[in-house]
């Protein structure tokens, strides 16, 4: 699966490693939640990042606590039509002002990404090769947002109030 | 009427390129049929028993006429000359071809309509009131928060792929034209005692294999804090609804499972960390919503102007002004409705011929305005009274003024196994049987307000739980067969009807409704005594023995 990064297509430097498989010595590191509960300081100690595997039936309020000290959290859509992960995303960014890499994981299709990247996410394992070549037009596909999200788009209702406001002191 | 500005008109624009695109990636097999599904249906298109169903959005009702003839010429252009409204203020049209989707839906974006989210597990149309803005002791109007609600809704990026479908209805009178108990979230605008305008927020109800009356969560959430209040609704049930078992994905069964006071605990404690962020709604922001609705600059008539005295001596149109013009909020003027149950016809639909006459008729009349209510009939929602005679003339002329609204042959229908795929049984013959027995208008005036409500399957698309008189096809050993249930209601007094005992067979079913209504005729205890309420007061056995003594 193709690693979508800053629009455009990056190499994974995180290193997957499986639950009980032993940690390598450095490098970066992509870990599943329990390990990441189980026994934060072993692994937050060695040198390389650490990255978790958040899953999507889980309360991201167990994740907080460790959240400054995490480089990537990897959210999971086991299928298209499961959207936890959306909120997870918007919670952890817009709440919890997390702001290292958050990555969609899973069933991820270009048909997503727009809803991703209000979300908050911005690094997508995506499934298909052809989704990820299309990532950058894709995710241009609209101009307007209805809904405030923490991506720092200004949403409609907020773009008319401006629009009115740059009228009327034009005149 | 409602304006579309720029930027609604860019995003109807660029989504109707997203789906083109999604088509040719389909047709391509670029696309799975899985994949497609999802996205397909996120646009309205549903694959059904003989062809795509294609089903369009009438936020709230409100059409101009503009907009109700482009409707007909997709229905002329696209299908074969009609189109069928149902009871979520949608139209949908049954046999359309996958490639000609792209070129329909930017036909009706030109004129501001579109098919967003009229199905697939996300917040659908958001529904109101029919008569919003001129029912007279109206609150406020309601569509200004619907259509606040509307943009909200659409394309949200965290609720787009929610356990399953989402319905939100609204209403601002106190009588409820819009059943917003039977809704996931259900929202009654009304005053509080320092006079502000707020909501009264219900939620968990629905029909369905399990249908519940919605439980209020809040008795008042000011206008401002509506939609972040939503949205902590929202949030706790995308993350909590269960996703393992579509029968239970619904928004009630959360509800149900947890209890109202457990769901709304978690839902405030949601609301509490959101309160005064960026969803919370500048006072500047609704009246900017509500300055692009429009209303007719009504002229001053009196209350009984000549030709409606003259016109009087009818008794034909008297009889049908007596059933279909309701009252309006300004003097001299009458909401009209146009009955869509013909004698022998299927419930809600209407030919392309019959939509462009509508059409017509509203500019000439209703100030090029028409509504779409759930009842699957529609309105001119300003008629000048003077003008009454002359529109009864025309619709007359064009089969659309049957005067037999609310009353037994009003009946609500779903398409059933003559179109749909997840049907059981058939749905509009028996609606046309129905109204052929009950033709004679007198007789039908005698009985009174009296709803029938018919489904094809358990999944309630008639909404046959809250009809005065319900009908649910059932199948049994390959044959068709309804439960009958009576005593429901979805106005501001809903509750679900009660099944009166074994389900017939199709060819008794008619049968049976006549044996219902000649019960409730000897039993009601004035004229005056609507069917509901003789239901309610001696409950089902008196008629249960009635039906199933002979049989």
């Amino acid at each position: 699966m193709p690693l979508v990064k800053n629009a455009r297509i990056a190499t994974d430097l995180f290193v997957h490693v499986a639950d009980g498989a032993e940690l390598p010595g450095d490098g970066d590191v992509l870990v599943s939640a329990q390990r990441l509960l189980d026994d934060p300081e072993t692994l937050l100690k060695r040198p390389g990042k650490v990255g978790v595997v958040w899953p999507n039936n889980r309360a991201v309020d167990d994740l907080v606590p460790h959240l400054n000290r995490l480089a990537a959290v990897a959210l999971v859509f086991p299928s298209f039509r499961d959207g936890r992960a959306y909120s997870q995303a918007r919670l952890l960014r817009e709440r919890h002002g997390y702001d290292g890499e958050l990555r969609a994981t899973g069933q991820v299709l270009r048909d997503q990404f727009v809803f991703m990247v209000r979300a908050g996410f911005d690094a997508f394992d995506v499934k298909k090769d052809a989704d990820a070549d299309a990532f950058a037009e894709t995710v241009k596909r609209y101009s307007v947002f209805y809904q405030p999200t923490g991506d720092g788009r200004v949403a409609a209702f907020n773009r008319r109030m401006q629009l009115r406001h740059s009228e009327s002191a034009g005149q | 009427m409602y304006a579309y500005d720029e930027l609604d008109r860019t995003l109807i624009n660029e989504r109707v390129s997203e789906f083109r695109d999604q088509v040719k990636r389909r047709l391509s097999g670029e696309l799975t049929e899985d994949e497609f599904k999802m996205l397909r249906l996120q646009n309205g298109v549903y694959l059904q028993l003989h062809a795509y169903m294609f089903r369009v959005a009438i936020p709230y009702g409100t059409l101009s006429s503009k907009q109700l003839r482009r409707l007909a010429h997709v229905g002329r252009r696209y299908d074969r000359g009609y189109g069928h409204f149902t009871t979520r203020q949608n139209i949908q049209f049954n046999w359309i071809k996958l490639s000609d989707l792209p070129d329909a839906l930017a036909d009706l974006a030109d004129v501001g309509i579109h098919a967003m989210q009229t199905s697939g597990n996300n917040m659908r149309n958001v529904t109101s009131d029919q008569w919003a803005g001129v029912a007279p002791g109206e609150v406020e109007d309601p569509r200004i928060w619907s259509e606040i609600l509307r943009q909200h809704t659409t394309l949200h990026p965290e609720f787009s792929f929610l356990p399953r479908k989402f319905k939100i209805a609204i209403t601002a009178s106190e009588h409820d034209r819009a059943a917003i108990k039977v809704h996931d979230i259900g929202l009654r605008l009304h005053k509080n005692a320092d006079g502000e305008t707020g909501f009264e927020v219900l939620v968990g109800g629905g029909l369905g294999r399990t249908p519940f009356i919605g439980k209020t969560i809040k008795p008042f959430v000011l206008g401002r804090d509506i939609l972040s209040y939503v949205e902590a609704i929202l949030r706790v049930y995308n993350q909590y609804g269960r996703r393992d078992n579509i029968y239970k994905a619904r928004i009630k069964i959360l509800v149900h499972e947890l209890g109202i006071e457990k769901f709304s605990r978690e839902v405030d404690e949601e609301w509490k960390q959101m309160d005064g962020g960026g969803l919370t709604l500048d006072h500047s922001v609704v009246e900017e919503v509500r300055s692009r609705f429009s209303y007719p600059p009504y002229e001053k008539l009196p209350h009984m102007p000549d030709e409606l005295k003259q016109a009087a001596a009818d008794p034909l149109f008297e009889r049908w002004r007596k059933n279909s013009v309701a009252p309006h909020k300004v003097q001299g003027y009458s909401i009209v409705t146009l009955s869509l149950k013909p004698v022998g016809g299927p419930p809600g639909d209407a030919t392309a011929d019959q939509m462009d006459a509508v059409a017509d008729l509203a500019d000439k009349y209703s100030f090029g305005e028409i509504r779409v209510g759930h009842e699957q009939n529609l309105a001119l929602p300003h008629v000048a009274k003077r003008d009454l005679p002359k529109l009864w003339r025309a619709l007359d002329r064009l089969g659309l003024a049957t005067p037999n609204v609310n009353l037994v042959t009003d009946i609500i229908a779903c398409p059933g196994l003559d179109y749909c795929s997840l049907a059981n049984a058939r749905s509009i013959p028996i609606a046309q049987e129905l109204t052929r027995r009950f033709a004679n208008h007198d007789t039908a005036e005698m009985i009174g307000r009296l709803h029938i409500n018919i489904s094809g399957c358990i999944n309630a698309c008639g909404h046959h739980h809250v009809g005065h008189i319900g009908i649910l096809g059932v199948e049994k050993n390959g044959e068709e067969f309804y439960q009958i249930t009576i005593g429901g209601r979805a106005d501001e007094h809903a509750q679900m009807g009660e099944l009166i005992g074994p389900a017939v067979p199709y060819a008794e079913v008619a049968d049976v409704i006549e044996d219902i209504v000649e019960a409730y005729l000897a039993l009601r205890d004035r004229p005056g005594e609507l069917f509901v309420d003789t239901v309610k007061r001696l409950g089902v056995e008196p008629f249960k023995e009635r039906v199933y003594a002979t049989r």
